[in-house]
């Protein structure tokens, strides 16, 4: 097998050394075209003048890099799968390791992530390709099921990776490392955006792209209400929720009639209106400098402070601890938990029932639903409620961990991160939002250097994504519903 | 017998085009009726008039159920006619929920009933026994169907992964699982083998004969037509040239005319008088 | 009314640029019917370019003011065109065929991709044009101490898009290229059947639409002297909002819906609020596709059954 691999590898590459040498320099010479005026020039600041400086160096060796790509990318198709991922492996390895070390400065980081991830990608690609070609249909078939693989894992690695999420906090105890908690809170707080768009986007199918108004909703309704009205964390959180659904609604019932792209774009106006009210509407929102002293939540009404006000008792004293400012890190991080959690229980409930089920099917044909005698207008609205229900939850938590919320904190960016989670996890899969939150939120934190190109990475992904699997990486649909035509004794 | 169905001049225009001119018609209950007529005759467009998709121009739309309510459909949107009038379609170009499995199709068909049956969700969120015996139900009534359809074998894969003429009877029965009074079916048997198309006449006919509703047809398909119905309305440019039972209407030289054009002295190619033919030649020779 | 027609001047001026980036949307969609959320900052870039061509310029001593914006208008267009020819080729040429969604959410990281590129490469602060090669104008009018100025650079707005509008007419009603587009746009496979290369059509489209954005862009800088990697993404919706505001796939349309969203957002600026006027251009994008989908020349789309 291998050697017939090999041998029919031989064959393509006698005649094709110069066919792929010239594309190889077509892409290069096309990269040089588009590099040269942004990369090749630099424009600098100088005394509140703008001056300009050159950067051939590193526009050639990232040109460079792209043709060695290229013909890398081309050797794999000819057969040299193995020899190209065995050396990219070993590249974006030695770059990680020396990288984690700093031993080996990198002249310009840029390029070194360039470089780093050009390498991975083909080491990826060599490695798919390489099994591929040798292992045959049954790896073909694995392949294919590599979302089913993982959303079946999820079933059973359930128990288990909610125990290691309920034990963060231990952990960051024992090691006294506040960061974890601080970064569990982040990601679940992303999980849970994710999980509550993924209701609009990936069960009904409608492109939401203002999804931070309904969070930006959340939150200033939560900041509002505790220090207007003086009411607690768990009070205004329905409050919240109830007030982020109604915009939904608002929002919803005239544009839902709109077709998919149209919709899009609608739903971004209304991200930026509301944002823009939020920047300008000084009355309620306080404006650009926002509202700080927002409440913090307390245990059962016991407050998290080093010094509680004459009359009342704080945490740590009620508990007989020392203070320690990570009580409360702990205790928001439970809460994010179980939002998370209560989102995530809903999801799955609600998938099973009608309303779920005609989602997905409006998702799938709208027409045909209007001749069964589905209301679209309504479902898509009871889906855009929902999921703005969640976002609105999210924000309230958002408000009450921050202390302080502004305008800033709620534009398009962050609706595209939301959606970008969504997207790359597989648009429905719940498990996939998770693994898409924990990489894109943690990973620029763990390196922090990535943290600059984060965002460039981000829209990077998106349309490799969409080219190589427009469904989503782990896009994988069980039935909600199943006959078991084996237990009542039907032709299988 | 009720007159389930009257369609009185019914017009539409799309612009300067005249789609459908001055159509009147009726559908009797618990009988085949087949709208007939060379392509761009205004077939479809009498079932999107019919099934809230267009608004016609000019017309009155009546469907009285066996039981005395009346509903005029020219004044209803789409989704009503099928949920409160009871009128289920296909269409032309099949149109399942191909992500989605061959029993979740048939489930969602039912969704009216089983949003009441769960409290509007509120029920179903709590897992309340009554919703569970309504999906329970739900799902019996489908693999009644998947069984007369020949699919329940297949109840649990994607719909999309049907072969075709599998689709086609898909389609048919998840429109059956919204219990209609009046089923609108687009060209049916179009793109099927003879002996799918057998399969499907024993299932328009069981549907018929045993659920005792209406059934309007539009198929080109004469072998399916001249067998099954029991009256035809012939179309053409948009207007009605003929309307009776299927010997009237083969006899009928402005059917004639419509299928074949003016020089009436010209015999009929022999493929044609051989489907004109078929109603009178017994089944199964 | 000097103050309004000082208000009309400025608003024409902004809307011409709206209408030349309106165009490249309208032309996408037109023959792909896809919304290329990515044209924002293909105008984006084009400003950009143009900002370093007149840095080199200057460093290579080439100042005679009609020479100079010459060669920037030529290196902007040719490398912006560039851009979009490689924004077709990788994001969405492989999407062709796969509904809606995915190639909206493609445009959507190309155009988040975009943004970040230029800001890693050429910074998030402002880039100023220093001082610019055109200024001045005529007084128009002078009533009550209130005196209605026409800029030299609006009159070159207003001038060149008229030219350009008058090219892009004769082009696309007149030129073999400009029939492959219209039949790709009536029916892409008929179209690939009778001969017509449906893929360099469609490039050519891309690189049409991104010329006038490298203009736009170009305009824009020596309009405002300035210019920042953000400036893509509202600049964008608007002219989106212009090309669906006067019917999205018509040219004309485009060019009105730019005027008229142009003066809307300036007559807002001037009597009601200048910190609503985005409000105002994303409350008409919402009010036309709700109330007009089709727009003001737009075809309506029939459903089909």
């Amino acid at each position: 097998m291998q050697k017939a691999v090999a041998a029919e590898a031989g064959a393509r590459l006698e005649g094709g050394w110069a066919e792929m040498l010239r594309d190889a320099a077509s892409v290069a010479a096309v990269s040089i075209a588009l590099a040269i005026p942004l990369v090749g020039f630099h424009l600098i600041d100088h005394l509140s003048t703008t001056q300009v400086e050159f950067r051939f160096g590193q526009l050639f060796y990232a040109v460079a890099v792209i043709f060695l790509g290229r013909l890398g990318l081309l050797l794999i198709g000819a057969g040299w799968a193995r020899p190209i991922a065995s050396f990219t492996s070993a590249l974006s390895l030695a770059w990680l390791v020396n990288s984690a070390a700093s031993a080996v400065p990198v002249a310009y980081p840029a390029l070194g992530w360039f470089t780093f991830l050009l390498a991975a990608t083909l080491a990826v690609r060599g490695w798919h390709t390489f099994y591929r070609d040798t292992a045959g249909a049954a790896a073909k078939a694995r392949q294919a099921g590599l979302g089913a693989m993982v959303s079946r894992a999820a079933v059973h690695l359930t128990p288990f990776l909610v125990l290691v999420a309920v034990s963060v906090p231990f952990y960051a105890v024992m090691a006294d490392d506040k960061r974890a908690v601080d970064l569990g809170i982040l990601i679940f707080t992303y999980i849970m955006l994710g999980w509550g768009l993924n209701v609009v986007v990936g069960l009904a199918g409608l492109l939401d792209l203002g999804y931070v108004a309904f969070y930006a909703v959340g939150a200033y309704c939560y900041a509002i209400v505790s220090i207007e009205l003086g009411l607690s964390f768990w009070e205004s959180l329905p409050l919240a929720g109830a007030l982020a659904a109604t915009f939904g609604v608002l929002l919803g019932f005239p544009v839902l009639r709109l077709r998919g792209d149209y919709l899009a774009i609608v739903t971004l106006g209304f991200g930026e209106i509301i944002r823009i009210i939020l920047l300008n509407w000084n009355e309620l929102s306080n404006g650009p400098k926002g509202i700080g002293n927002i409440p913090r939540p307390g245990f059962f009404g016991i407050a998290f402070t080093a010094s509680p006000p004459e009359g009342s008792i704080a945490f740590h004293e009620y508990f007989g601890l020392d203070y320690s400012p990570m009580h409360r890190q702990i205790f928001l991080y439970y809460i994010i938990l179980v939002l998370a959690m209560v989102t995530n229980w809903f999801t799955l409930r609600i998938r099973k029932l009608p309303i779920g089920r005609a989602w997905e099917a409006l998702r799938e044909d709208e027409t045909a639903c209007r001749a069964l005698g589905i209301n679209p207008t309504n479902t898509k609205l009871t889906a855009f409620a929902i999921g703005a229900m969640f976002g609105g939850f999210a924000g309230a938590f958002f408000a009450t961990r921050q202390g302080f919320i502004s305008p800033e904190s709620f534009n398009f960016l962050e609706s595209a991160i939301i959606l970008a989670i969504v997207v790359l996890g597989g648009m429905g899969s719940q498990i996939g939002v998770v693994i898409a939150a924990i990489v894109l939120i943690g990973g620029p934190e763990w390196f922090r250097d990535l943290e600059l190109y984060r965002m460039l990475a981000f829209g990077a992904l998106m349309v490799a994504i969409m080219i190589w699997r427009p469904q989503g990486l782990l896009a994988h649909r069980d039935p909600t519903i199943r006959l078991g035509v084996a237990g009542r004794g039907g032709t299988p | 017998m009720t007159r389930l169905l009257v369609v009185e001049h019914l017009t539409l225009r799309f612009g300067g085009l005249v789609a459908v001119d001055d159509v009147s018609f009726a559908a009797e209950d618990r009988q085949i009726t087949a709208i007939i007529g060379p392509n761009g005759a205004g077939k479809t467009t009498v079932f999107n008039c019919l099934t809230g998709f267009y608004k016609p121009t000019v017309g009155r739309l009546t469907l009285t159920h066996p039981e005395g309510h009346r509903f005029l459909l020219e004044q209803m949107e789409g989704h009503v006619i099928a949920k409160t009038a009871r009128v289920a379609r296909t269409f032309q170009n099949i149109r399942l929920f191909p992500g989605m499995s061959v029993l979740e199709n048939l489930v969602v068909a039912q969704h009216n009933k089983l949003m009441r049956a769960s409290g509007f969700t509120l029920a179903g969120l709590v897992g309340a026994p009554a919703y569970k015996k309504a999906e329970r139900a739900a799902v019996d009534l489908a693999s009644y169907w998947l069984d007369r359809a020949g699919i329940v074998g297949r109840a649990d894969d994607s719909a999309g992964n049907l072969p075709y003429g599998a689709q086609r009877r898909l389609e048919i029965i998840r429109a059956m699982c919204t219990e209609p009074k009046l089923l609108c079916l687009d060209e049916p048997a179009a793109g099927l083998n003879p002996r799918e198309t057998a399969e499907l006449n024993e299932l328009l006919m069981f549907i018929r004969d045993e659920h005792k509703i209406g059934v309007l047809l539009i198929e080109h398909d004469m072998s399916v037509v001249m067998k099954i119905s029991d009256h035809i309305v012939v179309l053409d440019y948009g207007r009605k040239i003929s309307d009776g039972s299927p010997a009237a209407v083969r006899a009928d030289p402005a059917v004639i005319r419509a299928y074949l054009g003016e020089e009436e002295d010209e015999a009929l190619p022999p493929e044609v008088s051989k489907d004109l033919g078929a109603a009178g030649v017994p089944a199964g020779s | 009314m000097a103050y309004f027609l000082q208000q009309l001047i400025n608003g024409l001026s902004l809307g011409a640029i709206f209408g030349l980036i309106a165009i490249g949307y309208t032309m996408v969609y037109g023959i792909i019917g896809m919304i290329n959320f990515a044209h924002g900052d293909i105008f984006m870039v084009g400003g950009f370019i143009a900002i370093i061509a007149f840095m080199v310029l200057g460093l290579l001593g080439i100042t005679w003011v009609p020479l100079a914006l010459l060669v920037m208008l030529a290196v902007a267009v040719a490398f912006t065109a560039l851009y979009g020819w490689a924004l077709e080729r990788v994001a969405y040429r492989p999407l062709r065929n796969s509904g809606r969604l995915a190639p909206l959410i493609s445009a959507i990281g190309m155009s988040i991709f975009l943004q970040n590129y230029v800001q890693l490469l050429q910074g998030a602060r402002n880039k100023a044009l220093g001082t610019p090669p055109i200024s001045g104008g005529i007084t128009l009018m002078d009533s009550a101490g209130f005196s209605v100025q026409l800029s030299y650079m609006q009159i070159i707005i207003i001038v060149s898009t008229v030219l350009l509008m008058a090219g892009f007419t004769y082009l696309i009603n007149t030129t073999t290229l400009g029939r492959n587009q219209r039949a790709c746009e009536q029916d892409m496979r008929m179209a690939r059947l009778l001969g017509v290369d449906v893929d360099r059509t469609i490039a050519l489209t891309f690189v049409m639409g991104a010329s006038l954005a490298a203009v736009a862009g170009m305009v824009w800088l020596l309009y405002y002297g300035i210019i920042d990697f953000y400036v893509g993404f509202l600049a964008g919706i608007k002219a989106f909002t212009a090309a669906v505001l006067g019917g999205i796939g018509s040219l004309p349309g485009a060019m009105l819906g730019g005027l008229l969203i142009g003066l809307i957002e300036v007559f807002w600026s001037a009597y009601f609020s200048a910190e609503y006027k985005d409000v105002a251009a994303f409350g008409i994008l919402v009010l036309v596709l709700v109330f007009r989908p089709t727009g003001l020349l737009g075809k309506p789309e029939v459903e089909k059954v």
